[in-house]
């Protein structure tokens, strides 16, 4: 049955997008890793790095299509999912600077010596177990997504009320974050790490690992959304997408369907964002602001939802060209961005993906029309041949 | 030996203090140019005894460490700083003395407590000035500072006053001082009734000083005193709570009322509706300098003039908006939220490359400063007027929409478009206006938020999240909704702050509305029918 799973995930094109990935987890590294400096093929660390960060807005971006792709669920709070991801990791990183910190403190971070904190705060403690920190990662955007999830879903709040009270949430956490009182940095966030696992978290081959890490999770995410969307499940969740009463009146508990949807894709979006923040080196409580979140939504059009590789595509394309922008035009950014929402919106609703997706469907189906017309056409002679005899 | 000598020397002192008891204020207050701090408190008792209003510039000059005597003669003057030199004034005449090196003059030190005892001194003194004014800020003083020396003067001065107003305040500061003297008990139970009346933090701390030295009979009249300020000062706190709360529920409903329209009437999520407020305030920013380099006297109406100039210029953009962009996208509300997104940052960067991405300053035009009491209420103008213009333009609003042609046709296309379309009505263009509509009344809401906040690109963006809370708590579709919603937001918000801090409060009132938004999925007043299942 899971063999069934993944076999029936693995079609055609998501096949191939899993193969590219997995490719680009091999080489990018090797390029980086294996080449001279000066040789024409060497991709520099920062390089690497600026590109891990891509893979995780893609994953973010995934996680988002699945839920508003498939569920139709339009979540302005996925940012928050990801951030919580963030945080997750960051204290894990934290501990692991023990007393190589500014204050030397072998048990507490920089900021609490330094707001006079004398221990550690209860959900502190166990952080400094990676394992215990990756569960974290998981289970904290989880179970956010969990209970929000089951109050909004159970009393039906749903279309714009349900993309708007997400919104509040991620800017309730913002809020939150933002108090130095939460222990968790205020302002500044967590920074300053120095390694995981005992690697630094500055050294070449600790940056290839994460990037490749990265890719894998990606691709990994990919088949399991692939997966889900392709069962039978994933028809009835595409049904709610569409006619969510009707699908309710078929007697399926259309609460459950959208909560298990909202929570796997929140621990994607956690996944994201504790790969994003060794490879950034920071978290802030800038990353829960509202706008981010929007930002996710943008990627995903852009690349077409409901397809899972359009808004890899999308995360990839819109990211790499802010870097550019933002170094060779930097008041320009924002206007092609906005110029990109409104674009995308008006010319382009299917996004990239989408629309390609489209126009092959359009031309498989138009051959399909010509040849049922054209039987029908034989059909018809030899209906007046054998009329005529 | 020594001790001998120390109490040689001050009965020498004290027969020198004494001599001066007797001779004029001239006198008196050379002899503080000697004096050290004790003597010197002695002696201002004996100035203020004195009643002579000509003392009063010296010692005010005292307060002020303007006082200075001279070494060679051991004269007192007043001065005033003279180049290198001092500009001497005679303490009691006033008359110009002429004027001295820095070096050949020594300024009278003063510390805390012989300032105490000069500020009761000096309030005692101007009791008798002629000026109602003075009289009455005297009498503050002595309430402030009470003390039993003042006493006789209060009631002497009490006794000749005309003045209601003073009067009372007289009879206030004589209460004052009547609980720090050796008056007998009834006096002071009478005293107490008095100050327990004045209220105010001011009065329980007069009370809460002189209740140590009071007669134990006394205490209870003292604590019910007390207790009945606290009552009153704790029902003026929570007026003054609702007051704030209906302040910030004004801004509020100010910053959510566009978008009431654009998104609670034509279902637009309209994420650049915080924009327009920005504009509005950048266009009260322009007609401001437009007046200042060329009106100035206008200024106090720049206001009044900004109002039409931002309606004009909002409702033209949203115009552009809609002609533009959303009027392919009727249908779709969470497309709509992308590109008003796009167009958001659009305007925000072009106001950015325009006007910089520092705050820009506007001005309050006179008659919105400056501040009121009320009660026990303390009222500033502008938010008195912030909160008279939001109910104006709600009413106003109120009015278009239930009473017009225009409103007439607007809620026939939202409420059935293609019905409203075969009785003759131009749906397109009620479309358009209607989001012009909302989008110049943001721009309104954009010049009294100037007069509040900062005027930068990022003003709209601070405002969006809490204007969409605003419109869902209060409910789709419906006005007074958003007028209930932003009202009792603002005090929920307001009440929360002062017992767990203003960012908790908002959190708490974020979650809170998550929760209600769970209870009653279309807000406070849902439309009811069946084209909202649609």
């Amino acid at each position: 049955m899971i063999s069934s799973f993944f076999l029936r995930a693995l079609e055609g094109r998501i096949l191939a997008a899993v193969a590219v990935l997995l490719a680009v987890a091999l080489l990018v590294p090797a390029a980086n890793l294996l080449t001279a400096p000066d040789s024409a093929l060497h991709i520099p660390t920062y390089a690497v790095s600026l590109m891990g960060k891509y893979l995780c807005y893609a994953l973010l971006a995934l996680a988002l299509d699945l839920v508003w792709g498939y569920c139709g669920i339009l979540s302005l709070g996925h940012g928050a999912f990801f951030a919580l991801g963030g945080y997750a990791m960051g204290m894990y990183l934290m501990r692991q600077i023990g007393s190589r910190g500014v204050y030397g403190n072998p048990d507490l971070p920089d900021f609490m010596v330094f707001l006079n904190w004398k221990e550690l705060p209860w959900f502190w403690h166990g952080m400094d177990m990676f394992w215990f920190a990756v569960l974290m990662v998981l289970v904290v955007p989880g179970l956010l997504a969990f209970i929000f999830g089951w109050f909004a879903f159970r009393s039906r709040v749903n279309g714009v009320y349900l993309s708007i009270i997400t919104q509040a949430m991620t800017y309730a956490l913002l809020l939150a974050f933002f108090r130095n009182d939460m222990g968790f940095g205020g302002n500044n966030g967590l920074t300053d790490y120095k390694e995981i696992l005992g690697f630094s978290v500055q050294a070449d081959g600790t940056r290839a690992v994460l990037f490749a890490l990265s890719a894998i999770m990606l691709s990994l995410c990919l088949v399991i959304s692939s997966g889900i969307v392709r069962s039978k499940f994933g028809k009835v969740l595409v049904g709610v997408r569409d006619a969510e009463s009707r699908v309710r009146f078929l007697g399926f508990r259309v609460e459950n369907i959208k909560l298990f949807t909202f929570v796997v894709s929140a621990m994607m979006a956690g996944i994201a964002g504790a790969l994003f923040v060794p490879q950034v080196g920071i978290i802030n409580p800038g990353e829960f602001a509202p706008a981010n979140s929007i930002e996710v939504v943008v990627w995903t059009a852009v690349g077409g939802r409901g397809t899972l590789i359009g808004p890899i595509i999308g995360a990839i394309l819109v990211n790499g060209g802010k870097s550019f922008f933002t170094g060779a035009f930097p008041e320009a950014w924002l206007y092609a961005l906005g110029a990109l929402f409104i674009g995308v919106t008006l010319f382009l609703p299917k996004g990239i993906v989408g629309t390609i997706q489209h126009r092959f469907a359009g031309r498989r189906a138009a051959k399909a029309a010509d040849e049922a017309e054209k039987s029908a056409a034989d059909t018809a002679v030899a209906n007046q041949i054998q009329a005529a005899e | 030996m020594l001790r001998f000598f120390l109490s040689i020397l001050l009965m020498i002192l004290a027969l020198a203090t004494q001599s001066v008891a007797q001779s004029d204020p001239k006198a008196l207050i050379d002899a503080l140019g000697k004096a050290d701090f004790k003597q010197a408190e002695d002696l201002l008792g004996q100035i203020a005894a004195s009643a002579d209003p000509r003392v009063v510039p010296a010692l005010e000059a005292f307060n002020d460490g303007d006082l200075y005597v001279r070494k060679s003669d051991g004269a007192v003057f007043i001065t005033r700083a003279s180049g290198a030199n001092l500009a001497l004034i005679d303490p009691l005449s006033g008359a110009a003395a002429g004027e001295a090196p820095k070096g050949a003059m020594t300024k009278l030190k003063i510390n805390n407590s012989l300032r105490r005892v000069l500020r009761s001194a000096l309030g005692g003194l101007t009791l008798l000035s002629p000026d109602r004014n003075v009289r009455l800020s005297a009498a503050d003083a002595v309430l402030r500072s009470p003390s039993a020396e003042n006493l006789e003067l209060v009631e002497a001065a009490l006794a000749k006053e005309t003045d209601r107003e003073v009067k009372a305040r007289m009879e206030e500061a004589r209460a004052a001082s009547v609980l720090s003297s050796d008056r007998p008990v009834d006096q002071k139970r009478a005293a107490i009734e008095t100050i327990g009346s004045i209220g105010g933090r001011d009065a329980i701390s007069i009370l809460m000083s002189a209740s140590a030295s009071l007669d134990a009979s006394l205490k209870p009249d003292v604590d019910r005193a007390i207790s009945k300020i606290q009552s009153s000062l704790a029902f003026w706190d929570l007026g003054q709570n609702v007051w704030y709360g209906i302040s910030l529920g004004s801004v509020l409903l100010l910053a959510a009322i566009g978008l009431a329209i654009t998104f609670g009437v034509m279902g637009i999520i309209n994420m650049a509706h915080g924009e327009m407020v920005m504009i509005g305030a950048y266009a009260t920013f322009m007609v401001q300098e437009v007046i200042r380099t060329s009106a100035p006297q206008l200024f106090d109406w720049s206001l009044a003039i900004a109002v039409p100039v931002a309606f004009l210029v909002t409702g033209a953009i949203g115009l552009v908006i809609e002609r533009g962009v959303i009027r392919f996208l009727y249908g779709r509300p969470l497309e709509t939220l992308l590109a008003t997104w796009g167009v958001s940052l659009i305007l925000q960067q072009t106001v950015r490359s325009i006007f910089g991405p520092t705050n820009r300053e506007v001005g309050n035009p006179s008659w919105m400063s400056g501040s009121f009491a009320l009660g026990g209420l303390s009222i500033t103008w502008n938010r008195l007027w912030i909160v008279a213009f939001s109910l104006s333009i709600f009413f106003g609003l109120l009015i278009l929409m239930k009473r017009s042609a225009f409103g007439l046709q607007m809620r026939a296309v939202t409420q059935n478009r293609r019905m409203a379309s075969s009785m003759g009505i131009r749906t397109a263009w009620v479309d358009a206006f209607t989001f012009a509509l909302g989008s110049g009344i943001a721009g309104i809401a954009g010049v009294a938020l100037s007069q509040i906040d900062n005027v930068s690109p990022n003003l709209g963006q601070s405002y969006i999240i809490d204007s969409f809370m605003v419109v869902v708590f209060g409910g789709v579709g419906n006005l007074w909704g958003t007028l209930v919603g932003a009202l009792s937001l603002g005090v929920l918000n307001k009440f929360l702050e002062p017992s767990v801090g203003a960012v908790l409060g908002k959190i708490l009132v974020l979650v809170l509305i998550i929760l209600f938004i769970q209870k009653r999925p279309r807000g406070l007043f849902a439309l009811k029918g069946r084209a909202i299942e649609a």
